[in-house]
């Protein structure tokens, strides 16, 4: 038939699902505009017009307050990047180790694989901000002679022990769901069991996991909030002090951007890269 | 008696072989001589246990009982470093089980850099020599999901003679490809059929194993039920139940 397209191309497949517009017309792309505007315009209207809205906007809408806090949150800032580039990068090695840890056949590894278990168990199962004040002042408390009490390095343990649980989990998925004869065929050439894994079990684990695993570190940027409850002075932390010295809220709105323009390129990406792999995935298909 | 200890030792000798998976019993004692240089064909119907035989003689299996020599050496006994024996036997798959994540010279030089340690130019010439010959130079760069079945499969013949081994195994290695696909990967097959290459085949291309096999065994229930040279096991075979595989082999119109 003219004018009809035989097959969706696999761009259009792809994007099906992962853009919010859809496959939209122009058309439907004009209603969609008109309806957009209808409902946020009447929430808009209900909040601007409410009794209280004056005063409201006083205290979490305040140009003023905004550009006087402003500096000093994004000087604070720095704080939480060190901590998540920190983090993420221990969690990485730590959560390969483990997941790996759980994956080692044969009952010579048992110990290994229920401790693998039982600690991903326990830091998953227990709130972020309880471990955070377990170490945070429970470690300086012992005052062992050499060890820091600085807050910072003890938030920094906190997230990783309890992120490596989780990221433990991803990469342990991945691993699982590469097909045993991949292992088969790398045991036939004489590879150890070592080698097999190193060399071709993990590269293609990794590679289907990182969409996944980008996912949980936008979880901990926004994590590294909790740290502020035990005494580092970081984007949170100068957002209360900020907002307490000016009995005025507008700090904490720009912290919330702040937080946004953090977390939403890394979900885009995320995004992407999904996209991308099922765009791959059915190009293969087609071949 | 045991062939361990005869003068000249072959390539295979398999005895008294048993392999359950649960209560499923496949292998029920199976003896089985390959000599140096000889070309063994595998037949017997689907789940007779051909592809476990193999999977056992390379130790990927571990079996239940039963002990196994590679040119007098048990590679059963206790204690064998089962890496060690693997180097000296390939074995190719029939879903071929390339590495989707490395090109096809990356495929072939690994085993040959990280398990000999040859360094990476002398693994790489070698590598390059057999992809030449098999017809695999200009796919050297490609990976595995470019190629065709029949290029894949070859490749991955390559990647187990890269370790110059003593004994190759093939695993119905034509039975995921398409049948015009099916000539290239048997050509290469025969080529080192001819070559001397000792070579433990299971497959169900009677034609082709009439043609390369020295010897063919039937395998069935678990056991090797009846052996001999091509000749009189496809033409004239004594076990009744030899005969009505083969006849319906043949209704299939595969003989």
């Amino acid at each position: 038939m003219s004018g009809v397209a035989p097959t969706t191309p696999p761009e259009l497949l792809g994007s099906r699902r992962s853009s919010i517009l859809g496959r939209l017309r122009p058309s439907g792309l004009i209603v969609a505009a008109l309806s957009t505007l209808v409902v946020f315009g009447v929430i808009g209207w209900v909040i601007v017009h409410s009794p209280g809205w004056p005063r409201v906007q006083q205290s979490f809408f305040s140009a003023e307050h905004f550009d006087a806090s402003l500096p000093s949150i994004l000087n604070a800032l720095w704080k939480n990047i060190q901590l998540f580039l920190m983090a993420e990068l221990l969690i990485l090695l730590g959560a390969l180790g483990l997941a790996v840890m759980r994956s080692l056949p044969g009952p010579v590894f048992f110990p290994f694989r229920l401790s693998a278990v039982v600690y991903v168990d326990l830091f998953r199962g227990v709130p972020s901000i309880l471990v955070i004040y377990l170490l945070g002042y429970g470690v300086p408390g012992l005052r062992l002679p050499g060890v820091t009490g600085d807050p910072f390095v003890w938030g920094l343990v906190a997230l990783v022990l309890v992120w490596s649980a989780y990221v433990a989990e991803v990469y342990r998925a991945g691993i699982e769901a590469i097909h045993p004869s991949q292992e088969a065929a790398a045991r036939s050439l004489g590879l150890s069991r070592v080698q097999g894994l190193r060399y071709v079990v993990l590269p293609q684990a990794v590679r289907r996991v990182i969409p996944p695993l980008l996912n949980d570190f936008i979880g901990l940027q926004k994590d590294t909030a909790l740290v502020s409850f035990i005494g580092v002075i970081e984007v949170f932390r100068r957002t209360q002090i900020e907002a307490g010295g000016s009995f005025n809220f507008t700090p904490y709105l720009v912290c919330g951007l702040i937080f946004l323009l953090l977390t939403i390129p890394m979900a885009r990406l995320v995004d992407w890269l999904a996209a991308r792999d099922r765009r791959r995935y059915l190009a293969g298909l087609a071949r | 008696m045991t062939l361990a200890s005869t003068a000249e030792p072959q390539a295979l000798h398999i005895e008294g072989l048993h392999k359950s998976f649960g209560t499923l019993e496949v292998l029920r004692g199976v003896d089985l001589t390959v000599a140096e240089h000889e070309v063994v064909c595998l037949i017997g119907a689907s789940g007779s246990g051909k592809s476990t035989l193999l999977r056992c003689v390379n130790l990927l299996e571990e079996i239940d009982a039963g002990r196994i020599w590679i040119q007098g050496t048990e590679i059963t006994a206790p204690g064998v470093n089962v890496d060690h024996v693997r180097r000296r036997i390939g074995i190719v798959f029939q879903a071929f089980n390339l590495f989707p994540h490395m090109s096809v010279m990356r495929n072939v030089t690994l085993a040959p850099r990280k398990v000999l340690r040859l360094p990476e130019a002398e693994a790489g010439a070698h590598a390059t020599e057999l992809l030449e010959r098999f017809g695999l130079a200009d796919k050297r760069d490609e990976y595995p999901d470019r190629l065709s079945g029949g290029q894949q499969q070859r490749a991955a013949i390559v990647r187990a003679l890269a370790m110059k081994p003593d004994l190759l195994l093939l695993d119905e290695i034509t039975a995921a490809l398409d049948p015009e696909l099916v000539a290239e990967v048997l050509d290469v097959i025969r080529e080192l059929a001819a070559e001397g290459m000792t070579l433990l085949i299971a497959t169900h291309e009677m034609g082709f194993a009439r043609d390369v096999a020295d010897r063919i065994c039937f395998l069935d229930e678990g056991v090797i039920l009846e052996q001999g040279p091509p000749a009189i096991v496809l033409k004239e075979p004594r076990e009744p139940r030899t005969q009505r595989f083969l006849q319906r082999i043949i209704r299939a119109g595969r003989l």
